[in-house]
């Protein structure tokens, strides 16, 4: 008897209306829609189960259903003074996890990935499959979470996931400065938040026991003068994926607007990142990853991870 | 070399082509099969035995690791990657006489990028070496074995490793940008990258962990974190487990989150003063050892908060290390408590598993009566702050019938700890220890989609065969269970 084993009924009923055969589709928010390309119109559109399943606030983990929407787990854990990973940009958990995308203040809050300790899915058989587990420290058997996080719904339909929950920090401030060297800020500070630069404005938001902030307030006034400001400036629309060296390098060598997030290895600007080369090794790897999880193609079909 | 073993080789290079083929990929001193190598690859840290080793290779460069790959499919034949051979869990036992690639002499830092906070590693680089040599650019590597002195990144990599400061900061899994991996067709890939988000599956999350059944790592980018500014390491002491266990779930719910929180009894606490002498109340009932880095005011803040939640929860005594050298001291005796048991009894058998926070108090409970029951005698020294128990159980092989008991005592521990809501491993791995425990966690689905991940990786089982998986989930006990003839390897 295993003690994983699920007799929840609404992920039962998931289950159920996929069903084993035909094409089919999970559908959130839409926020993220287009990333991965097109489903075939031909997919089955279903809704992943909504709710926040357990929430053991003092165990800082949640259980929390993929179509629960993020606004709704953000005000949950709010009300408890915690957080977790999932960017805070709307849509659903569920789509969030499946995108796997960071949020921007990732030296904060961690990486999404990391806070995914146990994936529930539909297999495309239609059972039911549990990975990784309820506790926050596990290496027990293979990485289901890391696999399924990013995977677009490619290889399972996500219906209910456990995240790790952060305590939100006690105080928090943005402060913003005209051409100041944002490598230097970095290496100014202990850990900040997120540091923004657009190529010559530079925004850091500072996180922590009110004192710290003051002290590291007052470091970066060493560097130059930042005053406080509410917030970061609206991102430009699209997100590039760059290393921390080469994010550094956009505002001088891309047309339009561009915002980095120094040292988190991310940026956005006004057009789509170029297509980044794949490696036919790892390519290869990842077919046969997809061929042993579906089979028959039935899951997201037309969607592509890694495109 | 002596002439019996100069004999003995040239026969059996005459009789095995597979160590003549071995030997024309890399060179005949850099492929052991002697008895001596052979017995030493044949165990690891674990108290598991059967494992017979083949030929031992000590490849330079990813494209060695290569060529003994194609050696290795053209004979049919498995391959285990090693280490340091710290592990617990008998992940590096070889199964089946496979080919023994050791990373030993893969072994330099390749490069420290400040700006990318990473650095590129080779596998055998020994994990506290590492972090010695980040000091003077101001990082280090966040994950600390209580091994870090032996153990090496590959291993770290191979089992998703932890240690006392993944409290605040994760375990290996966190820490690894990237890795180039060669899989069992002999293939290289580089799995995930510097960027936040590498394009495709997470392979290298996948990959991580997979305690050497999906491919050796060759080459590893590992995330350089900040040292801190301030350090206070805390002593609490208490009358009771159950309070130290206790305070541990408080200061959690709390909302603190320190680098370290790690309980030990008075057994441990005991034999470690025995052993180092390094400060630790020998009449407490178990003592909460506790690290809060940071910046130096928050740090104050949140130690002083700990100390009053501690005193909420019964601590007799509190204490914060006045000196480096007494934070030092404290941790010394943290990390040396293994090596202070091995002065008490012939053997011992260290658990692993995780229960979440709030059942630690009750699961110690158990653990404490499930040994005594047994006549097996227990200690505990863990990480509290992640709900990671690791039961020590003490015993002499010599007696008969002491195995039977230890192992009984175990696995009633590891159903303690799933029916608390825990799971079997927090750090040590599955390898061959705790496979037979695998279905009481998950379904045959949730194998079966293991094996789908596995079998990706390694079509043939052909990696480290034999582990993690149970037997009848997995292809890999057909392939290490094939009869080796005895006059060859056995």
């Amino acid at each position: 008897m295993s003690t994983l084993t699920i007799d929840d009924p609404v992920l039962l009923g998931f289950a159920e209306e996929m069903g084993a055969e035909g094409p089919v589709t999970v559908v959130g928010a839409r926020t993220r829609w287009d990333v991965g390309g097109a489903v075939d119109p031909a997919a089955r559109e279903l809704t992943a189960p909504a709710g926040i399943v357990a929430y053991a606030a003092p165990e800082m983990t949640v259980q929390v259903r993929a179509g629960t929407s993020v606004a709704e787990l953000e005000a949950e854990l709010a009300a408890h003074g915690q957080r977790t990973a999932v960017p805070a940009r709307g849509g659903t958990v569920g789509g969030a996890v499946a995108v796997g995308e960071n949020p921007a203040d990732v030296a904060a809050r961690g990486r999404l990935r990391d806070a995914v300790l146990q994936v529930r899915y539909v297999s495309a058989e239609g059972e039911l499959v549990t990975g990784g587990g309820p506790v926050v420290k596990n290496v027990t058997g293979y990485n289901l979470p890391k696999l399924m996080t990013g995977s677009l719904g490619t290889l399972g339909l996500l219906v209910e996931v456990i995240l790790r929950t952060n305590p939100i920090p006690a105080a928090s401030r943005w402060l913003s400065a005209s051409e100041i060297d944002p490598g230097a800020v970095v290496g100014e500070l202990y850990r900040p938040a997120s540091v923004l630069w657009d190529g010559s404005t530079t925004w850091v938001h500072l996180e922590g026991h009110g004192p710290d902030i003051d002290a590291e307030h007052r470091r970066l006034s060493g560097l130059g003068g930042f005053s406080e400001v509410d917030g970061p400036p609206p991102a430009p629309d699209h997100r590039w994926s760059v290393s921390a060296s080469d994010a550094l390098l956009l505002p001088g060598s891309t047309d339009g607007d561009v915002l980095v997030a120094v040292g988190a290895g991310l940026a956005w600007a006004d057009r789509p990142q170029p297509p980044r080369p794949v490696d036919p090794g790892v390519e290869a790897l990842s077919a046969r990853v997809k061929q042993n999880f579906d089979p028959s193609a039935r899951l997201n079909p037309g969607r592509k991870v890694g495109h | 070399m002596g002439l019996l073993e100069r004999l003995t080789r040239r026969r059996d290079v005459a009789v095995d082509p597979l160590v003549a083929d071995l030997r024309a990929v890399l060179s005949d001193d850099r492929v052991r099969i002697d008895g001596a190598e052979r017995a030493l690859m044949a165990k690891d840290a674990s108290v598991f035995g059967g494992g017979v080793a083949g030929p031992t290779c000590f490849p330079t460069s990813t494209e060695e690791v290569q060529a003994i790959m194609a050696v290795a499919l053209r004979h049919d034949s498995a391959v285990v990657p090693r280490g340091a051979g710290t592990g617990l869990a008998g992940g590096a036992i070889p199964l089946g006489a496979p080919i023994v690639v050791s990373t030993g002499k893969m072994n330099r830092i390749l490069e420290i990028d400040a700006v990318n906070r990473v650095a590129w590693v080779e596998p055998g680089v020994i994990n506290l070496d590492l972090s010695k040599e980040l000091r003077p650019h101001g990082f280090h590597f966040a994950p600390d074995p209580s091994s870090q002195a032996v153990c090496t990144l590959g291993g770290n990599v191979a089992n998703n490793s932890g240690g006392p400061h993944c409290l605040a900061y994760g375990v290996t899994d966190a820490h690894i940008l990237a890795v180039e991996v060669v899989l069992p067709d002999g293939t290289a890939v580089m799995l995930g990258g510097l960027d936040a988000e590498p394009l495709g599956y997470d392979l290298r999350g996948a990959f991580v962990g997979g305690e050497g059944t999906l491919g050796i790592a060759t080459r590893i980018a590992v995330r350089l974190t900040k040292n801190p500014p301030a350090v206070r390491t805390l002593l609490l002491s208490f009358d009771a487990v159950r309070d130290a266990a206790e305070t541990v779930s408080a200061i959690i719910a709390d909302g603190i989150v320190p680098a370290a929180l790690e309980v030990m009894d008075q057994r441990i606490t005991v034999a470690v003063e025995n052993f180092v002498g390094a400060g630790y109340p020998i009449d407490a009932a178990a003592v909460l050892l506790a690290e809060i880095e940071g910046l130096e005011d928050g740090v104050d803040i949140d130690a002083a908060r700990l100390e009053e939640i501690g005193r909420a929860n019964g601590a007799t005594e509190v204490r914060r290390a006045q000196s480096d050298h007494e934070r030092e001291l404290l941790w010394k005796g943290r990390k040396t408590a293994f090596g202070a048991i091995a002065q008490m009894a012939p053997d011992y058998y260290l658990h692993d598993t995780v229960v979440p926070r709030s059942a630690l108090a009750d699961v110690l409970e158990q653990v404490y009566e499930i040994s005594e029951r047994h006549g097996v005698m227990v200690m505990n020294v863990f990480h509290a702050g992640d709900g990671n128990l690791h039961p020590l159980l003490l015993f002499d092989a010599r007696e008969e019938g002491t195995l039977e008991r230890v192992h009984a005592a175990g696995a009633e521990i590891l159903r303690a700890s799933l029916d608390a809501g825990g799971v079997l491993s927090g750090e040590h791995g599955v390898g061959v220890e705790k496979q037979r425990f695998m279905n009481e966690l998950f379904t045959d689905a949730d194998l079966d989609h293991q094996n789908r991940l596995r079998r990706s990786f390694d079509p043939f089982c052909r990696a480290n065969p034999g582990k993690v998986l149970p037997m009848g989930h997995s292809c890999a006990d057909i392939q290490a269970l094939r009869a080796v003839p005895a006059e060859v390897w056995g």
